[in-house]
């Protein structure tokens, strides 16, 4: 009696042929065609109290050998598809950090590489990424699209800088950018729960507004006072005991300012609420099926709009992480497409915060790699450089199970009877 | 728990689509509520059910007049609800779905989820109908993820159960299933309010019926009413039940496809090879449960979609058309009434006359040179409206305006009205009013007695019954057996159900 279908899916042999494309480059110019020279991968940083040893090698031997890696994953990959089976994650994620690792090898030839460093820079410029990309997720999930994320950064960023400026205090700082920032977001909610507006254009809208008005305030007022209105400097660097000391999780994770702790605490609590608690399960329910929903007495619009402006606060924080967790005073434009670049983020990460997140530190890790290939080799075109990491997401994606299914309700207005 | 509608009316801006209804529900039986699509069932329950607010009347519940302010409120007094579209949420599994609403919670708002399986077990149990709590409903064939919303509404302790046209996308057999449940129900105290337009569902289950045509009450009646009664009742004149076709004259194969495979959007075998031919003067039924590949095969048939692997084979009056454009297809002497006539059938903002020229927009009777020629148009349109009996105040009417049936006289004026050798008409007459049905076979019979070749995808047995000479049932993309038009309905429910002899 029952109808349900078979599952027939064919596997492509797109995920073999991009890996064993990207392996023979990485084996031609990184590794025959690389550069002579020992490279050192630096586990502790020279302050660490605990000192573990460099690993060296020959940066081109390492470039061969992270090649012929590369070819090992693009047949297990083909294999499989021969099989009519799908490449599983890990692999892709694996071809990814080999990939990674003979670039900094061959980027680092007769210098080192820190990888705490790098590590650590990449979660501090991957914050407010991270941050938006939740202010994202909160709200598509609810089946709302927003565009503002970007405004939603810069409002946080002004106003964290400015009020921490004038109060002196860093905590009124972050709550006056969270708060003004869920404020904005209310506008999105209520133009589009109960107005029905287009939700793109209102975000569009929002973000232009933003970016005027700061620009405007910024020329008009922080420049001609800069030395008290925007002059907050940055939070301290809290250590948290013993835990820093560990090799290299220590100095990335556990040494950091209050907006990196938020951010990784932020981050898992959305998640556990969204799949977990009935608050989640009611939430996605909103994005997914409004009517549904409704029928069995959720309130459609109220989720929505508490979803949407907490999100908002969130996003806040996130520009709050620029300037008084980063930069120590706020710029013209200074989230400079961290919001969009979020947009993307919650795309990628398949409206998952964890996955979300780890693509983030895939963008934070591509804004480090170019400053930091210009210091090691200058001379190298630095733009080529950053383009890697996102052929390496490509190819990550393109393995990833599944197809990316956003919620069902996204952007659709929910008008009752 | 007795159940009181008194004097509902619900008007949407001009159109009033309950007026003064009373309804009165008595505990633990089956109230059927019997009318043509459109009558304004659907409005009444959604009344009931807190999802409009009626201008006029109240409801009562043993005697206590309620304020429904949502649905909230009504499953608080012991109402539940199964929609015709199902509300249930594809990527949730059956657990997160019943419990949806009032989830069983742990501390802190965490969902107990082995609460909420339990408690679909527990009910999945009681009434044999074996639901895993754990499946997601996407996975989940249509009649099980309709249990799955008895299991919903029972899980909230309704006492009332309003069940909007359940048969609908069920094969024979699940109907049949259902029907029990409904029974067993109604034992244990449950009243049921099933709502419907098919009388033969009406006579196997009902205690009561009240038949409601253009938004009123027009009688109430007995199970063991004559079918023409009710019929005649519901349309409010006396209706053919049955189509009066003459014995197919055969004619010179028409239609040849072989080893047909296709894909779905989904990229899965929507149809697995696949094989017929269809004669001029005959009709070629495809019966089965929605879903089950017809879809796919017309779509492919008029070159949407691309065959898969280079067996298959499609022969129209002895020329290939496999892997033709649409536009090729169409030229060859194809007419095609798709089954969505509101987003494939119509441009619902054209008027009728643009519609009536959407696919002969080219060196047809409708143009002059690059131009349209208006004054043709104009003349052709008038005269295929009142051919084809569409009630309109002109011509020049937006299609949106018009009700569904006369929406696909539109579309059937258009397809028959060209020089076609083989007619495609898939659920021709899905949410059509029962005089619009009438008229729309007899032009499909006449349609086939002037020697073409007609293929009727239909999910309605009674349409595939009355106007079939052959009937080809289609299981899970494979066509399972073609059979005479006298098999019995057990028979097909057997085969639509993949259970070959």
């Amino acid at each position: 009696m029952s109808t349900s279908k078979e599952i027939e899916v064919k596997v492509g042999l797109k995920s073999p042929i991009v890996m064993g494309s990207i392996g023979l480059l990485t084996l031609v110019f990184l590794g025959l065609l690389g550069r002579d020279g020992m490279v050192a991968f630096e586990i502790s940083r020279r302050t660490d109290s605990l000192q573990l040893p460099t690993l060296d090698i020959d940066s081109s031997l390492l470039g061969v050998l992270s090649g012929l890696a590369m070819f090992a994953l693009a047949a297990f990959s083909l294999s499989r598809a021969i099989k009519n089976l799908k490449t599983p994650i890990w692999v892709s994620i694996v071809f990814g950090a080999v990939g990674v690792t003979a670039l900094l090898g061959w980027l680092a030839a007769e210098k080192s590489v820190p990888i705490a460093f790098i590590a650590g820079t990449a979660l501090v410029l991957a914050v407010p990424i991270i941050l938006g990309a939740m202010a994202g997720i909160m709200s598509e999930r609810v089946g709302i699209t927003n565009i503002a994320i970007e405004g939603q950064l810069l409002t946080g960023a002004f106003m964290a800088a400015v009020v921490s400026s004038i109060t002196d205090n860093f905590l009124f700082g972050v709550i006056a950018a969270m708060v003004t920032s869920a404020f904005l977001s209310m506008i999105l909610a209520i133009f589009s729960i109960k107005f029905l507006a287009q939700q793109i254009i209102v975000g569009v809208v929002l973000n232009v507004l933003v970016i005027g008005v700061t620009n405007f305030l910024y020329q008009q007022w922080l420049t001609e006072d800069a030395q008290n209105v925007n002059f907050p400097g940055t939070m301290d660097i809290i250590k948290i005991p013993v835990l820093s000391d560990i090799p290299l999780l220590g100095p990335v994770f556990f040494e950091n300012r209050i907006t990196v702790f938020l951010a990784i605490l932020i981050v898992p609590t959305i998640w556990f609420i969204l799949f977990k608690t009935r608050l989640g399960l009611r939430a996605r329910a909103v994005g997914e099926h409004p009517l549904a929903a409704d029928t069995v007495g959720i309130n459609v619009g109220r989720t929505r709009f508490w979803w949407v402006t907490i999100g908002g606060s969130i996003a806040g924080l996130g520009g709050a992480a620029l300037t008084i967790g980063n930069a120590g005073a706020f710029g013209r434009e200074m989230s400079g497409g961290f919001g969009f670049i979020a947009l993307a983020v919650v795309i990628l990460g398949r409206w998952n915060p964890i996955y979300a997140s780890l693509a983030a530190l895939l963008f934070g890790f591509s804004i480090i790699l170019r400053v930091w290939a210009n210091q090691v080799s200058p001379g190298i075109p630095t733009d080529f450089i950053t383009m890697v990491p996102y052929v390496v997401t490509i190819i990550a994606v393109v393995g990833f199970v599944g197809k990316s299914r956003p919620p069902k309700a996204l952007a659709v207005p929910y008008v009752k009877g | 728990m007795k159940l009181e509608l008194r004097g509902i009316t619900k008007r949407f801006g001009a159109v009033t689509a309950n007026e003064d209804i009373d309804l009165v529900i008595e505990p633990g039986e089956i109230h059927a509520l019997l009318g043509e699509n459109g009558a304004g069932k659907s409005t009444l329950m959604n009344v009931l059910y807190g999802l409009y607010t009626a201008d006029e009347g109240h409801i009562e519940i043993d005697g206590v007049r309620q304020n429904f302010s949502g649905p909230g409120d009504a499953m608080a007094a012991g109402i539940g609800m199964v929609h015709q579209h199902f509300m249930l949420i594809p990527v949730f599994t059956v657990a997160e779905n019943v419990a949806l609403g009032h989830e069983p919670t742990k501390a802190f708002g965490v969902i107990d989820l082995a609460q909420a399986k339990k408690q679909v077990l527990e009910i999945s149990e009681r009434f044999g109908f074996n639901i895993d709590p754990d499946a997601l409903i996407e996975d989940l064939p249509v009649g099980a993820q309709q249990r799955v919303e008895i299991i919903k509404a029972l899980s909230r302790d309704a006492k009332i159960l309003v069940l909007d046209e359940p048969t609908a996308v069920l094969t024979p057999q699940e109907t049949d299933e259902l029907m029990e449940i409904m029974r067993q129900l109604a034992k244990s105290g449950t009243s049921i309010v099933f709502i419907t337009h098919k009388l033969r569902e009406v006579k196997a289950v009902a205690d009561r019926i009240t038949v409601i045509r253009l938004g009123k009450v027009v009688g109430s009646a007995k199970p063991d009413a004559e079918t023409s009664e009710l019929a005649s009742l519901m349309v409010g004149r006396e209706v053919m039940l049955t189509v009066n076709k003459k014995p197919a004259v055969l004619g010179d194969v028409v239609l040849e496809a072989e080893h047909i495979t296709v894909l779905d959007d989904r990229s899965q075998k929507a149809v697995n090879d696949v094989s017929f031919e269809v004669r001029g003067g005959e009709i070629l039924a495809l019966a089965g449960v929605q879903g089950n590949g017809q879809t796919e095969l017309a779509e492919f048939l008029l070159g949407l979609r691309k065959p898969l692997g280079s067996k298959a084979k499609v022969n129209l009056n002895g020329k290939e058309i496999t892997n033709k454009s649409v536009r090729e297809v169409l030229e060859s002497g194809v007419g095609f009434i798709p089954e969505d006539r509101q987003s494939d059938g119509l441009v619902s903002e054209f008027t009728i006359a643009e519609n009536l020229m959407l696919n002969s927009s080219y060196k047809s009777r409708f143009t002059k040179g690059l131009n349209i020629n208006f004054a043709a148009r104009k003349r052709i349109a008038k005269e295929l409206v009142e051919q084809f009996d569409v009630r309109t105040p002109s011509a020049e009417t937006v299609a949106n305006k018009l009700s569904g049936g006369n929406q696909q006289k539109v579309v059937v004026a258009r397809e028959l009205s060209r020089e076609v050798s083989l007619l495609i008409a898939s659920q021709p007459t899905r949410g059509v009013d029962v005089g619009s049905i009438e008229f729309i076979h007899e032009q499909i019979i006449a349609a086939r007695d002037a020697g073409k070749a007609v293929i009727l995808i239909s999910s309605e047995l009674d349409e595939v019954l009355a106007l079939a000479d052959r009937i080809a049932v289609m299981y899970r993309g494979k066509i399972v057996g073609i059979v005479e038009p006298n098999t019995s309905r057990e028979d097909l429910g057997k085969l639509m159900a993949g259970v070959t002899a």
